[in-house]
């Protein structure tokens, strides 16, 4: 572990966004470290979306600062960098899994075209060498290689989000956020995308921050957990703590609320 | 009612002269970029040269020469139509040979004689954003040639040769100006791509419709988009000129029969008299002289 | 052998001598006149006019017959003549307050000041075609017992009857509705606000309002109906209700440097269209009705009406609602919208694109080759293994 793995990879401080009236979320500060996973849970309405929205910077803030330490060890700002900055780094040091592939996939554009697309944008002009990237990432994600020419609508709902992961990881991004990553699957298919995530998560140490409203999910992924509910945080912890061992009467709730299987 | 108008010279008055002139120099001073202007209804409709028309009435003086193609040739009625125009509202000199003028305006060709420095080419443009048809959002277009965000472009090269095996482009092939701008040079054949690069003349590019100016100054580098391993490959003809033998022009197929009869011909009428005046024959020539 | 066609030049004389003799027609019947196409095809003559962007009834007549009776043609002929006028200026803004109303109706109120004034409209004509039309009344065959005594609003008059005796005022809906608060205002401009122009910059996305209204009010009758009509099928609904029509003469003023006060120019004829829409409050302002507007040249109220449904829809990203429907998408709705344009560009395929083509046949031809190529070879491999597989 390099020094600069004990200065936060991600800041957010007192991160509050509103709607006129309505608040989004309020007062949220945490930190998370390279190789880290936290999973913010809480129910419809929580405002966990909205929090991954403005520290992914989709969403300017109301009130409250991320700070981000660049490849360089730079600590910055990030509602302070330029348009170019903050789109170069959404399409390298980052990655964005969305809860429907659509958003995340050009759904016109094979797999492999998705896969070699951030390659590109960053100055790759062999397509031998990019094809075999794509190729090879697609492997890594369990997608067969005779679909790198196919079209992500031929792909099931499993496999999609296993292609926006491969697009997203061609930069070998530092923070992946991600937005119910396994909503709408079936258990099974949940599960092997759970798997490789892990273990993306151990082989490349990611760091990221997943919105789920599944403790299932929080349970298999994640270091730490925070819980959220009306926008504020009630509960944040290691991950067995919170779920075993709940101290707020809300997260007690959540977690009985678990339908045993 | 109104009496008969009396047009200035070259049609355009002077004031939008200087605005389409301010807007030139503007595209001159950054290379590839596309410029906005006021686009003005000219008597032609949009789609049929109104850009490249309002190009040269900016830049026409009563001393140019001036020479109007289409597809390559002179008498092609589009060019006839705008040699007139500039023949009745400016009364310049016109030419049909590349040489001798001092401004080509030019639709879907490049001419095959190479130009002169003092030459201003005009290029009527149709549609001059190459992202427009991967993006069709003009808001967002914008902000990738701002942010030098190119991607989406070799991602569409990409699909190309995973589905065709080549590029797929043949014509208004995409090119990089200076090293910054992604820039569509009207459609033109791809052959022709490689005479913009570090021309001696100056190039100047009009969309009427979609009112945007960009240029080209003299001696600027500009690259078919490729990639290292797929490289950019002009058009080979495996046939020369049927009349004046030429190995390097580009030719345009004549359909001589209902029987699949085909032949080849020099689509720069200009470049082909020449060649004939000057003794090259080509087959149908050689057979003629046999005769 | 084989010699390049040559002679466009020739075609193209030949050809506009051709369309001077169709254009004309059988000679044995009477030339059109433009104080004919000014007088009875009206409606025509107006619509040329607001799209063509240029208030000239003659010349608008003028431009429908040298069109022979193609609008789209027409509107292109004026604006292009529009191109070489010298410009003096910008009006002042016109008050349609103080229009001289020739029909005004509202649909949002049984009755209000200034009352529903029905004037020359087609609304409640039954559409029967009227025999007695087909022959000239001047030549005096016309019969008049039949059907034309059903639809007596469109029996010929002498001329325009005088304007009555200024009656009560007629003040918009929407400023009777905005007194009490219940309608949007806009926003105060003065006589002389600073407003873009069209004709003179290219239109910037995302567009402000005045340039959009531009747009608009220039754009086709026909894509802005359909687009109309789509929002009121559920493609982007905002409940409209006609607040407003009205159409009648309206002075203009203009005021030169040289002089500092304003001077009249004339009157023009416009139809304008208010209309009151759906309804939006949030925590800072209490519910108010929201509103689209149209105004176009002469008599036109179909355009009117279709404009203010489409300016409508374009607002709804300043009024908070989500673009899902073509017509709230500002680009696609002010990219198309331009006849002109857009019959210039369809239009413009008839133009040679053989070089293009040229080269899409190369490249067609080259793959065809490769692929047989390839099934060939996979064949002659298919076959080897046979052949291997049977020595065995």
């Amino acid at each position: 572990m390099s020094a600069l793995n004990e200065q936060p990879l991600l800041s957010a401080q007192l991160i509050s966004k509103n709607y006129g009236e309505r608040v989004g979320c309020q007062e949220i500060s945490f930190d998370i470290h390279e190789g880290e996973v936290i999973a913010i849970v809480g129910e419809s309405g929580s405002g966990k979306s909205t929090l991954l929205s403005v520290l992914s910077t989709q969403l300017m803030p109301s009130a409250g600062a991320v700070h981000y330490s660049m490849r360089d060890g730079e600590r910055r700002d990030l509602f302070s960098l330029s348009e170019a900055e903050r789109r170069f780094l959404l399409r390298t040091d980052w990655g964005f899994v969305h809860q429907d592939a659509r958003l995340g996939l050009r759904m016109g554009v094979s797999a492999g075209g998705n896969v070699g697309e951030r390659l590109m944008a960053v100055g790759w002009r062999n397509y031998g060498a990019i094809r075999k990237e794509a190729g090879d990432w697609l492997d890594r994600v369990e997608i067969a290689g005779d679909r790198i020419d196919d079209m992500p609508t031929a792909f099931s709902g499993g496999m999609r989000q296993r292609l926006q992961i491969a697009k997203n990881m061609v930069t070998r991004p530092r923070l992946i956020f991600m937005d119910e990553p396994t909503g709408g699957l079936d258990v099974s298919v949940q599960a092997r995308l759970l798997d490789l995530i892990r273990s993306f998560v151990t082989t490349y140490g990611l760091a990221a921050i997943v919105v789920t409203h599944d403790l299932a999910v929080a349970r298999l992924l994640s270091h730490r957990t925070i819980v959220m509910r009306h926008g504020r945080v009630i509960e944040t912890g290691l991950t067995d703590q919170v779920l075993d061992d709940p101290q707020e009467a809300y997260t007690q709730l959540l977690v009985s609320s678990i339908i045993q299987a | 009612m109104t009496a008969t108008p009396k047009y200035n010279f070259a049609y355009l008055d002077e004031q939008t002269k200087r605005m389409i002139r301010r807007a030139l120099l503007k595209a001159v001073a950054i290379p590839g970029y596309q410029v906005p202007f006021a686009s003005r209804e000219m008597p032609m409709p949009y789609g049929w040269g109104t850009g490249g028309v309002q190009v040269t009435a900016s830049v026409i003086g009563k001393d140019d020469v001036l020479k109007v193609i289409d597809q390559g040739a002179d008498d092609t009625t589009n060019a006839v139509s705008i040699r007139k125009f500039f023949e009745k509202t400016a009364g310049v000199e016109t030419t049909t040979e590349t040489g001798k003028a001092s401004i080509i305006q030019t639709r879907h060709r490049i001419p095959e004689t190479e130009l002169t420095e003092g030459q201003i080419l005009v290029y009527q443009v149709p549609i001059p954003e190459p992202l427009r048809f991967l993006e069709p959002r003009e808001v967002e277009t914008r902000r990738m040639h701002a942010l030098e965000d190119y991607g989406l472009m070799h991602v569409k090269l990409y699909e190309d040769i995973s589905r065709h095996g080549h590029i797929a482009t043949t014509y208004a092939y995409p090119v990089k100006v200076d090293d910054r701008y992604v820039m569509d040079p009207s459609p033109t054949p791809k052959f022709d791509n490689p005479k913009m690069n570090n021309s001696p003349a100056l190039q100047l590019f009009g969309a009427g419709r979609e009112k945007r100016i960009y240029a080209l100054p003299p001696y600027t580098k500009v690259i078919s988009l490729d990639f290292e391993d797929h490289p950019f490959e002009a058009t080979k003809f495996s046939h020369p000129c049927e009349l004046c033998g030429a190995r390097d022009s580009y030719l345009d197929e004549v359909i001589t029969d209902d029987k699949g009869g085909r032949m080849f011909v020099c689509s720069d009428t200009d470049y082909c008299e020449k060649r004939l005046a000057a003794g090259h024959l080509g087959n149908s020539g050689a057979t003629e002289a046999a005769e | 052998m084989y010699v390049a066609v040559k002679g466009g030049e020739a075609a193209i004389d030949a050809a506009h001598e051709l369309l001077a003799k169709e254009r004309r027609g059988d000679q044995g019947v009477p030339e059109l006149t433009i104080d004919q196409l000014r007088e009875q095809l009206a409606i025509g003559v107006a619509r040329v006019m607001a799209e063509g962007s240029l208030y000239d009834p003659d010349l608008a007549a003028l431009a429908i017959k040298q069109a022979r009776g193609d609008l789209i043609e027409a509107i292109f002929l004026l604006r292009a003549y529009r191109t070489t006028l010298p410009r003096f200026g910008y009006s002042v803004a016109v008050e349609t307050g103080d229009m001289e109303i020739r029909r005004r109706i509202s649909a949002t109120f049984k009755d209000l000041p200034g009352g529903q004034k029905l004037g020359p409209t087609f609304d409640y004509t039954h559409r029967l075609l009227d025999p007695s039309l087909a022959e000239s009344a001047d030549s005096g065959e016309r019969d008049e017992g039949a059907v034309g005594d059903v639809n007596k609003a469109l029996a010929p008059t002498a001329a325009r009857p005088a304007p009555s005796a200024p009656s009560e005022p007629s003040p918009h809906v929407t400023k009777l509705l905005g007194d009490q608060g219940l309608i949007e205002q806009n926003p105060e401009t003065g006589r002389t606000p600073d407003v873009g122009d069209l004709t003179r910059e290219s239109l910037d996305f995302p567009a402000d309002r005045d340039m959009r209204l531009q747009a608009l009010a220039r754009g086709d009758e026909g894509f802005l109906l359909a687009l109309g009509y789509s929002t009121q099928r559920g493609y982007g609904r905002t409940h409209p209700f006609v607040g407003e029509i009205r159409m009648g003469e309206v002075d203009l003023f203009f005021e030169p440097e040289e002089l500092g006060f304003e001077v009249p120019l004339g009157s023009v004829t416009l139809t304008e269209c208010e209309m009151v829409n759906q309804f939006t409050g949030s925590n800072e302002a209490p519910p108010q009705f929201t509103r689209g507007y149209g105004l176009v040249f002469g008599h036109s109220e179909r355009k009117a009406m279709s404009m203010a449904l489409v300016d409508r829809s374009l607002r709804a990203g300043e009024l908070g609602e989500e673009r899902k429907a073509p017509a709230q998408d500002e680009e696609f709705v002010l990219s198309h919208a331009d006849n002109v344009q857009a019959t210039g560009f369809v239009e413009h395929l008839k133009l040679p694109h053989y070089v293009d083509f040229q080269a899409e046949l190369g490249l067609v031809r080259q793959m065809r080759e490769e692929w047989h190529e390839a099934r060939a070879a996979d064949a002659a491999k298919m076959s080897q293994t046979d052949q291997s597989e049977a020595a065995e």
